[in-house]
Parts: structure tokens; sequence; C-alpha cells
């Protein structure tokens, strides 16, 4: 009875350790995120680090970006021919492969790989800076290391997105249209008309509204766990993997809760 | 702990530290002279730190005040104090230099955040803070990583001095580093402070390098457990009666 009793009093514990332990995380977020807007309107406005920001968010992932895109539209042309075959509605690859991409898939995709690729590199860059006394340098000179570090990051993260999953749709469409045409045989000119039949201008307004969101909160947590650092070496690879886990679980819970706003207001 | 009548570049009041429960600094008062070179020293875990971050304004106290060069600390604002800081220069333990920059451009980091000086201005300047810490040209445009441990000292000095700071902060200047690196820390420390004293420039070490304390120093504090328990004159402090003085001059 006794053992029993400790085993429920010792879980019940561990729960409510780590809904407290939880719940001061995403407060101690909330005030970072506070902190990127009241530093977001002083001066001085660091253009040189922001163009180097986008330079580094934006320019170095096109490559992969584009790439993901393209396999994305691909396989999804082949996935969704081969269902919809089965109810003679094959013409509607193309709508169908678009608005799985413009909604959901290229801001998703593009978000995850922006949070393992970038939101790491910002936590580890500002982490190593941290354990080596450069974020003090930047005190001690009279600036502030958020100011200099954080919100060129988190400004260039929330541009790139959008403009990355734009890339990712258009490539990702021009794979599914290769794929639809050349491989499944599906007639160009229906493929077009269809998609220009089922696509609309807001369904690309959601996928780019969400991307800036998640652009937003990805930059935010990777920077978050860079100036969380603490014990070395050891502390800066800590933060680099939980902004990477971190970011990514960010990006699905937005997308949900954006997805469930969004469709409220611009039509699912 | 004031035996000095030289006008003081900080003044500390009454400053208790408490952090996370635990007392640091436990009512400290002194105050440390102008234009001298003054070293705080003591074993590790005495609040050197905690106390160069007061000094900095990096920390609030949690009771008294911290004054430097006439300003309480307590009563700026934090923008007020980001831009009191600039009459510090410091020189950090490793350097601290911005490691995607090269030297040059750590040095003329400063200089372009806070000066309107012209591109050419800048670069007359770099290279002469760079060649006065005795930085090659050859290793102005070397990327940290790419600089011994010496040389990194060196260039972290000149950054340090850029924009001609009232008040020099070395923290450990000479830890970890081999006899030689340290005369050479040592001589730095001294020709900057030869080379500013016309203008009134104050020098602080925080170290637990007895050695260097003795050679350079006008005055010295013994920090231990967050108090002052000595405070001298260098020649009177090698004389020191206390017993962790003489515990810590033993070793």
């Amino acid at each position: 009875m006794n053992k029993i009793y400790k085993f429920f009093s010792s879980t019940v514990e561990q729960i409510g350790f780590s809904l407290i332990n939880g719940l001061s995380g995403l407060g101690r977020i909330i005030n970072f995120i506070f902190r990127f807007f009241y530093w977001l309107p002083k001066n001085p406005f660091r253009l040189k680090e922001l163009v180097s920001q986008l330079y580094d968010i934006g320019n170095k992932s096109l490559f992969i970006i584009a790439l993901s895109g393209a396999f994305t539209g691909m396989v999804m042309a082949y996935q969704t021919y081969f269902g919809f075959r089965l109810i003679s509605v094959d013409s509607l690859v193309g709508p169908v492969v678009a608005l799985s991409l413009a909604k959901e898939l290229a801001p998703v995709l593009s978000g995850l790989i922006v949070a393992g690729r970038s939101g790491s590199a910002m936590a580890a860059h500002i982490g190593s800076m941290k354990v080596t006394e450069q974020l003090d340098a930047l005190e001690v000179m009279g600036i502030s290391s958020f100011q200099y570090l954080a919100v060129p990051r988190i400004i260039a993260a929330s541009l790139c997105l959008p403009m990355l999953s734009s890339i990712f749709l258009f490539v990702g469409n021009v794979g599914s249209y290769f794929v639809g045409t050349k491989a499944l045989m599906i007639d160009g000119t229906i493929y077009f008309s269809k998609l220009g039949k089922w696509m609309f201008v807001e369904d690309i307004g959601q996928g780019l509204i969400k991307s800036f969101f998640f652009g937003f909160i990805i930059s935010v947590i990777g920077t978050y766990f860079g100036f969380k650092v603490e014990k070395g070496a050891a502390g800066v690879g800590k933060a680099t993997n939980q902004a990477v886990v971190w970011g990514m679980i960010s990006v699905l819970i937005l997308d949900y809760i954006l997805t469930s706003f969004l469709v409220q207001f611009m039509g699912g | 702990m004031d035996y000095f009548e030289e006008e003081k570049a900080v003044d500390i009041k009454g400053l208790t530290t408490i952090l996370g429960g635990q007392t640091i600094l436990n009512n400290l008062s002194f105050g440390i002279p102008k234009n001298k070179i003054t070293t705080i020293l003591g074993f590790s875990g005495a609040g050197k730190s905690t106390l160069l971050k007061h000094i900095l304004g990096l920390l609030k106290p949690t009771y008294g005040s911290v004054f430097v060069l006439g300003k309480n600390l307590n009563d700026l604002s934090e923008f007020e104090l980001k831009k009191f800081r600039r009459h510090f220069g410091m020189l950090f333990q490793y350097a601290a230099l911005f490691d995607s920059l090269s030297a040059y451009e750590n040095v003329a980091f400063p200089l372009n955040e806070f000066t309107d000086l012209s591109e050419d201005e800048v670069e007359e300047k770099v290279y002469g803070l760079l060649e006065s810490v005795g930085i090659k040209v050859d290793s102005f445009f070397k990327l940290p990583s790419e600089l011994s441990g010496g040389m990194r000292k060196r260039v972290g000095l000149a950054r340090a001095l850029a924009l001609g700071p009232d008040i020099m902060l070395y923290d450990e200047p000479t830890t970890g580093l081999d006899p030689i690196t340290t005369k050479m820390v040592n001589d730095l420390i001294l020709n900057t402070y030869r080379k500013n004293v016309d203008r009134g420039m104050t020098s602080i070490i925080i170290s637990h390098d007895v050695k260097v304390t003795l050679e350079i120093s006008d005055f010295v504090a013994f920090l231990d457990h967050g108090k002052i328990v000595e405070f001298l004159p260098v020649k009177d402090f090698v004389n020191s009666q206390n017993k962790l003085v003489q515990e810590f001059l033993a070793l």
C-alpha cells in the first residue's frame, strides 16, 4: 500500500514539475518576444546585420528548398494520380497538388527545413558567443546584444520564410506538372485549366501568412536558446538540439492554430 | 575601507549582492583611486567577477550603491547605462574577440559604432592602435582563430582602447598564460597605463596572480567571501599582517 502511494505521489510530483517547467519556459519565451518588440523600433537599425542574415537564412537555403520542393511536388503528383485514377478524376491532380503545396506542404516543410538549418545555426552562433564572453564584450561597449543579434535574425527569418515557401511552391508545381504531363500522360492544357479553376490567390495567401509566423517563431526559439546557453561547449550543443526540436514542434503546433483561424477568415 | 585621499574613479558604498539566496558581496565599501592601477585580488569564488559586473553596471545591487566617475549607477536607466559604459574599456580573460571579424574589424567595430570618423580616419586609427600593441601588419586581417593567445590579448586591448576609455578593466589578464606571454601582458598593461596617464585613465585589474599584482599595481584590494579584508598601497600590502593576505602571498 505504501509502495503504491509512493509511486502515485512521485508520478504526480513528476507531472507537476514538468508542467511548471513547461509553463515557466513558455513564459520566458513570451517575455523574449516582448523584448523583441521593445528593441524593434529602437535606434540604430542594423541594416548591415539584417542583410547578412537575409543572405544566410534566405540565399543559402535556396538550393535545399528548391530540391525539397521539386521532389515533394513530383511525389505528390504520383500519389494523387494513382488514388484519383480509381475514381476517374485524375485530371484534378494539378489543383490538388497545388492546393496541398500552397496551404500546407510549402510553408510547413520550408519551416521545418529552416528550423533545422537556420534555427540551429542561430542557437549555436549566439551560444558560442555567450560562452566566449563575446556577448559581454558587446554589453561592455554599450551595445545591446539582444538588439544586435536577435532583432536582425528575427526580422530576416520572418521575411525570408514566405519567400522560401513561394519558391518551394513554384518548384513543387513545376515538378508536379512534369511528372503529371510527361510520366503520367495528363494533358497539359487540362492540367492548367483545372489548376486555374480550383486554385485562388487566397490559397497562396494562407501559405504566405503561415510561413511569416513560422519564420518568426523559429528565429525566436533559435535565438532564445542561444542566449540561454550555460556551461560551455556542452551547453552550446544542448541549445542547438533544443532549438531544432522546439523549432520544429512549434511549426507543427502553430500550423494547427493558424489553419483553424485562417479557414474561418479566408475559407477552406 | 577608505585609506586614500585620492580622487576616486569608483566609489562603492555598502554594496550587498544576494544571488539565488546566497550573499556574494557583503556590505562592501571602498574607493578605487583615479589615475592609478588598482588590483582586486582574491581566491576563486571571493566575488571578484560579481564586483566587476557591478562596476560595469551589468548587475544591480541588492543593497548599496556604486558610483563611477561621480555617477550613481542606480540612478541610470538601462539606456543611460549603455551609453555610460562607453567610459569603460575591458580586456577579457580570453580577449572575447568577435570570431567572425578579423583583428582589424574587431578594433574598428567600436569606432564604426560610436564615432562619425570616415573610413580613412578609422583605418588610420586602427592601424595606430594595432601597431601600438605590437601587432604586425601581416596579422591585421587574420581571424581570431588564426592568432595566438597572446596576440588575441593584444588585439583585445587595442579594441578596448579604441574609444579612449576613462577606466580600463582587466579581467584575469594573465590567467592560463605561459611566463613569457604573462610578462608581455604585464608590459602591455604598464605601457597602456603610462601612455594614458596624462588624460587620467584609471586601471582596475581583477586577478589572483600575486606576482603580476605586485609588479604593476599602485594599490591592492584583497577580497574574501564578499568583503574587502585589506586595501593598501602595494608596498604596504606585502607587509600586511592580515592572515589571509599572508597566506595568499605565500602561495
